[in-house]
């Protein structure tokens, strides 16, 4: 078994399959607006690894992603805002150069947190900062005091709670219900036309695949064997001398930035943001994309964030009322009947014929953490 | 902000705001009742809770409209047989998910807040179905209408009255029977050490079959009480599940008494505080105050020591 430090032999096809079904695959067979839905998917993406990390890993469960997905599209949606709203293009307004929908609050000065997002660099950083800092509070405020599990998981929920009534309420500096709409051009390179969204398309892919590469790096470091044991026997670990409480703040701030270039790269690629995907019912959406596709599976949870998706869009285009009913009962199928997802059906099914087939000589481990069930299971 | 109004002026507010609260607050114990039993008992996230009871509310308004086509001269009384219908359908409904559903999960929690979310979302689209995407009301009956005046300033609504004394009625009922009858010691034994529960006879799956049934009938009678005070449509439960949630664990979840207090704290701060700010920042104050409260004192107001 060729072993380093990112992945073993199996693992390392299963990533370079990825890599050629998204970099190759999907760009030649889909149109400009097929392909812009698949970049919106795999925003979520961003989210669901996050959470394997987090759940998955850690026993961590967050309701709470669409909170740091959403701060990550705010702060990059707020530069783009800006950008768009220049003083030639918004001179019919009462006050020109502020966002058109401050104007329509009687708000005629730039608010003060708004003005760093004038600088793409502050903007870049703002983007990872701000999401960790908020993870790095909630967390040490709940994890140092030993609250977990459910009660953590409610919390969470009642923190995407608050900040969706908070942008909503708070008309005049986040846009409302309808969010930030109109975003055009990112250091004067347009974002809308075609040929920009490709471009803007393989910049996500190579994001997800960075982002890919430092979930394996943790799964196969020493931190990432701890967040395991912590979540099997957290006394255990605790009395081997291990600080739990930060291990899980920290597996519960990757979550929060990996979920916040998500949120960053939704912005950019669908050219909006808006409450609709911080709140409560799009976080808990964002759980069942890692549940299905196995939330043990770095790379499963990217084909069950597509495959839930485009089940998603085409289910309800054809027929919107079965699509609720489809999506509860993938929740009840998946909690009851498939616990690993979509990786586990891979790992426990398909992997094994593969391995009879080509009838290798290499030791199959078996176990639920293994790297057979790390593979994913390649959607369609 | 106190600037504009007398001193009469403000006491008047504080009484019509504290009634406004005490309404909410009746919803919030009737709600967090159930859940408390629920989740404080037995240790199940239901996220299908406010659909329990919405399923109660419409079970009243087909009562009520069953009672105005066909028994027309009985209608004031409807509200009483619509309540004992509306506990025995979602009670039903509760033990046959108990029995599909969570009896496998116990031993994972998580797992059975994403399956009963799975759960609300396929039966608010069964009710949309059924029902239709509008959000119905029940007609009251004439002697709900109007409200006392209690001095030339104070009014109260009659309804308002009506589900606040019901809400006392059936927290004492519960409390008796969680406390005093044999069937709550068994389910307190149950929850404290299902495997000597089993061994001194008493039948753990059967009692958590009920527990669970009796949790979501009285959503189900939660769901009839609010009838009397809003609408209903399919999506109405999921509003109220967060901050159900939140009450009972901001209460302590497994007290009765802590989970009033807290609904009590939580609806009186939130309606006093809507008076003078907008609705949704009052929420986000409230909502904020209640996590920064659960951040400093994680086990809630009132925590049972109970050993583990």
């Amino acid at each position: 078994m060729t072993d380093n430090r990112f992945f073993n032999r199996s693992e390392l096809i299963g990533i370079l399959v990825l890599a050629v079904f998204l970099v190759v695959v999907l760009p030649l067979t889909l149109d400009v607006f097929r392909l812009n839905l698949v970049a919106k998917y795999l925003t979520y993406a961003f989210v669901a690894l996050g959470l394997v990390i987090c759940w998955g890993y850690g026993g961590i469960l967050s309701l709470g992603q669409g909170v740091f997905f959403g701060l990550g599209g705010y702060c990059m949606a707020m530069f783009l805002k800006l950008e768009a709203s220049s003083v030639e293009n918004t001179k019919i307004q009462s006050t020109p150069g502020i966002p058109d929908f401050m104007d329509w609050n009687q708000i005629t000065a730039l608010p003060f947190f708004w003005k760093p997002f004038n600088s793409l660099t502050f903007t870049i950083a703002a983007i990872i900062l701000v999401p960790g800092i908020f993870a790095l509070i909630i967390g040490t405020a709940m994890f140092k005091r030993r609250v977990g599990g459910t009660y953590f998981a409610i919390i969470t929920q009642a923190v995407a709670a608050i900040m969706t009534i908070l942008i909503v309420g708070q008309q005049g500096y986040t846009g409302g219900i309808n969010g930030m709409t109109d975003l055009r051009t990112l250091k004067g390179w347009d974002i809308r036309p075609d040929h920009a969204k490709i471009v803007l398309y393989f910049f996500e892919v190579g994001c997800l695949f960075a982002c890919i590469m430092i979930a394996q790096f943790i799964r196969h470091s020493k931190l990432g064997r701890i967040l395991v044991a912590m979540r099997e026997k957290e006394d255990r670990v605790r009395f081997s001398g291990y600080s739990v409480a930060n291990f899980k703040i920290f597996a519960f701030c990757i979550a929060a930035v990996f979920a916040a270039i998500g949120g960053a790269m939704f912005a950019l690629n669908v050219g909006f943001m808006s409450p609709s995907f911080v709140g409560i019912v799009p976080s808990i959406e964002m759980v069942i994309y890692t549940a299905v596709g196995g939330r043990l599976s770095i790379l499963g949870a990217i084909y069950g964030t597509l495959l839930v998706n485009f089940a998603k869009t085409s289910l309800s285009e054809t027929f919107p009322e079965l699509w609720l009913f489809g999506l509860g009962g993938l929740f009840i199928a998946v909690v009851l009947a498939f616990p690993n997802g979509l990786a586990g059906i891979w790992g426990d099914y398909v992997q094994p014929r593969i391995d009879r087939l080509i009838a290798s000589r290499k030791s199959k481990p078996d176990g639920w953490t293994d790297s057979s069930v790390a593979d994913g299971a390649p959607a369609e | 902000m106190f600037g504009d109004y007398s001193i009469g002026d403000l006491g008047s507010i504080f009484v019509m705001q504290g009634f406004a609260g005490l309404i909410l607050f009746s919803v919030y114990v009737l709600m967090a009742l159930g859940l408390a039993i629920i989740f404080g008992q037995m240790g199940v996230i239901n996220m299908a809770h406010g659909e329990f009871m919405i399923l109660g509310a419409y079970v009243t308004w087909m009562t009520s409209n069953l009672f105005q086509s066909y028994l027309p001269s009985l209608f004031g009384g409807y509200f009483f047989l619509a309540m004992i219908l509306a506990f025995v359908a979602s009670g039903a409904l509760g033990m046959l998910v108990e029995w599909v559903l969570i009896r496998h999960l116990y031993k994972r929690p998580l797992d059975t807040l994403l399956a009963t979310w799975g759960l609300s979302l396929m039966l608010q689209q069964a009710y949309r179905s059924v029902f239709g995407a509008r959000e119905v009301g029940v007609e009251l009956p004439q002697w709900m209408l109007g409200s006392l005046h209690v001095t030339d300033s104070i009014e109260v609504p009659i309804n308002g009255v009506f589900v606040m004394g019901l809400t006392v009625l059936i927290t004492i009922a519960v409390a008796y029977v969680m406390f005093k009858s044999r069937w709550g010691r068994q389910v307190r034994a149950v929850v404290q050490n299902r495997i000597m529960a089993g061994a001194v006879g008493i039948n753990t799956e059967k009692v958590d079959r009920y527990t669970f049934g009796l949790g979501c009938g009285i959503a189900g009678v939660a769901g009839s009480a609010f009838t009397m005070i809003g609408s209903t449509g399919p999506t109405s439960g999921q509003l109220y599940i967060v901050d159900t949630f939140l009450v009972v664990v901001f209460g302590g979840a497994a007290s009765l008494l802590g989970t009033i207090a807290s609904a009590f704290s939580i609806s009186q701060t939130q309606s006093t505080l809507e008076f003078f700010m907008s609705g949704s920042m009052a929420k986000v104050l409230t909502l904020l105050a209640v996590v920064g409260i659960l951040m400093l004192r994680p086990q809630g107001l009132f925590a049972l020591k109970v050993r583990k």
